[in-house]
Formats: structure tokens, sequence, C-alpha cells
């Protein structure tokens, strides 16, 4: 398999980005992010929003045959970007090293463990918009930053 | 293991070259009495199934045939309209054959120019210093490479996800497409490729690379 060549490199998390079906930004956080992308963060959202969405409309166009799960992840000569989708529309969206292999099960984990249990459930948290609920924002952090890629590299 | 198709983009996002070398095919054909229990619905100049997925013909596949005749869109050979025709009880049973709608030229330069600008967007969205942009995609049924060269033209590939080898593939097209294209004293820059010595060496390169990347290390 190809990804163990570069796993030799500190393995690490960028950042990641939650959306709802409506393109709603429920969630960002960022732990080794060495460039902003020198816009307002509304805007970023909203521009990986998009590019997301296109991506998704491109790759089931090109696609020779019947898709199932659809797009799974991109990677440029820095990063690579993985994302997951669940069949109600909410997206999970994680910016890695290039060394970091398929994460499907990371990322599921996010919405079911998480995102379900915490936000979701929580009678306080209203859908749609924003999560305000620090117990999610810290879960999210401490569980992120356990996982056997997440390297604690200064940045 | 195959390579499914080749793109060839130039600096300002057009489509210079296009290739479909492989594709799978998944098309379903069933004979129909009156009425028809598929809902058919007219979507960009094609009839596409809405509702009633059954025996391999899925929601999104379009109607390709008609009792063996091949349709043009939302037309039928004989010039009528597919679905005028099939809501005619007089013309029951039927055979219809469903598949993946193909994708028109005028549909592959859409796409091109969306590349463009998805390779783009990806570079700017980058949390890292000085990131290309989108060099491989992947998605369950097929990857995408992406080449950009120093000028600007970017070499896409399409292959199956286990597809070995595509990097040096890439490559080898920007050697042929410098060998046979640019030293063509009859193409022009940016233009679309008409060289038939270009054609050739490009189905030459993609069947050795596909016999080769079956054992190839992944790329």
């Amino acid at each position: 398999m190809p990804h163990f060549e570069l796993s030799a490199f500190l393995m690490t998390v960028h950042n990641l980005y939650l959306f709802d079906r409506d393109g709603v930004c429920l969630h960002y956080s960022e732990w080794h992010r060495k460039k902003q992308a020198g816009i307002p963060k509304e805007e970023e959202y909203k521009l990986m929003y998009g590019m997301l969405f296109s991506i998704r409309s491109f790759v089931s166009k090109m696609s020779p045959v019947d898709m199932k799960d659809g797009f799974l992840a991109f990677q440029t000569s820095r990063y690579k970007l993985h994302y997951y989708e669940t069949p109600t529309g909410v997206k999970v969206v994680m910016n890695t090293d290039l060394g970091v292999g398929p994460i499907r099960d990371v990322l599921h984990h996010i919405y079911s463990g998480l995102y379900v249990e915490l936000v979701v459930k929580n009678p306080l948290c209203p859908l749609g918009q924003t999560v305000q609920s620090e117990l999610f924002r810290s879960r999210l952090d401490a569980y992120i930053r356990s996982l056997p890629f997440f390297s604690a590299r200064a940045g | 293991m195959a390579i499914f198709s080749v793109y060839v983009v130039n600096k300002a996002g057009g489509l210079i070259y296009q290739l479909d070398n492989y594709a799978p095919r998944a098309e379903a054909e069933k004979t129909f009495s009156y009425p028809l229990d598929l809902l058919l619905k007219l979507h960009d100049e094609r009839v596409l199934v809405a509702f009633g997925q059954r025996d391999g013909i899925r929601v999104g596949h379009a109607v390709l045939s008609i009792n063996g005749v091949d349709v043009n869109g939302k037309y039928t050979a004989e010039g009528k309209e597919v679905l005028e025709y099939l809501g005619n009880p007089a013309n029951y049973p039927v055979s219809i054959r469903f598949g993946r709608p193909r994708l028109t030229s005028n549909e592959k330069l859409m796409l091109a120019s969306m590349f463009h600008s998805l390779f783009a967007i990806g570079s700017q969205l980058s949390p890292e210093l000085g990131s290309s942009g989108i060099e491989m995609l992947e998605t369950d049924t097929f990857k995408l490479h992406c080449f950009q060269t120093l000028t600007g033209i970017k070499f896409v590939v399409l292959a199956d996800p286990r597809q070995g080898g595509i990097d040096s593939l890439l490559r080898k097209i920007y050697e042929i497409y410098s060998d046979f294209a640019l030293k063509n004293p009859f193409y022009s820059l940016e233009m679309p490729i008409r060289c038939e010595l270009f054609d050739q060496n490009l189905k030459l390169a993609l069947e050795v690379a596909e016999k080769a990347g079956t054992f190839g290390p992944g790329s």
C-alpha cells in the first residue's frame, strides 16, 4: 500500500470543518495550520462548502460507473482533505498531512460519537447554527489529539 | 484495472484534448408493457429515471435505446420525443435500454473548466504554505490524477482506484505532448490537439501503463 512510504514524516491534523446540509458551518477548529486563506472566516467556510459542493457534482458526472460513497479525499502537494458525508447531508471535512491513509471511521466517529451524542441529542443545542456547546468542543479536541496520526508538532 | 480517460486542459481552463480509453458498461435492457412502472423525467436534454429503481435500472440512468434503436438526447431516431413515444399505449410492449448517461462533448468542456477552478481553490484553501492544486482526487469508483506543468497545462487521468503507475504515465503523456503536439509545425499553442502521432502514441502509452500498473506500486 502506498501510505507507508510517507509515514516516516511527522503526521498531523491541520483543521476540521463540520457543515450541515444547508452549508452552514456548524463547527470549525484548527490545530497545526501554517497558512490562513487570507479571507474572513465566514468567506472561507463558504468557499470550502462551495468547493465541496462542486466536487460532488463533478465527481458524480465523471464517474464511469454508479457510485456508492462518492467523493472520499483529495490531495495536493502539501495536504490531504478527507471528506465524509452522512445520508442526512452533514459533512465532516478534515485536512491532514499527506501520510494519513483512509480515515472514514474517524470522521464517522466525529459524526456519530460526538456530533449526534453531544449536539443532536442535547435539547439546549439548536440545530442549523454554529455549535456553542463547550462539551462538544472539548471532547472533539481531546478526540483529535488522541488520534494516532496527530502529532504534537509545535505550530 | 483500467485507465478510464485522459483530459488535457490548457492554462485558461479550456479542454484541448480528451480521450475515452475504457468505459465499463453498466446497462440494463428490459421489456415493458403499458403503463410504464418507472417515472421518467427530462433533465439536461436527456430522459432520466427519476423513480422506480429495479433490475439494474438505477435512478439517474438515461434512456439509451428503444427497441434496439439508439436515442439521441430526448428524441428517438425517428425524431419523435421519447416521453411522448413512451406515453402512447399503442407503442407497447416496448424494450428499453437504460444506462449511465454518457458525457457529451459540451459537458466534457464544462467539467474540464470546472476542474480548473477546483484546482485553484484547492490550493487557496490549503492549511500549509506553498501548496499546489489538486494532484489526486479519490472516490470509491475511480481516482483522478492531475499533473500541472510549469507552463500551466494540466494533464488529467481518470483511472481505477487500484491502478498503479499513474504518476509516471502523466510524465509520459507530457513527453508525448511535447514531442508530437508542440513539435508539430501545424499545431498552434493552447488550441485543440489534432495530431495523429499524438493520438497513436498516447494510446500506446495507456496500453503499456495498464499492463505495467497491475503489478506496480500504488501511486
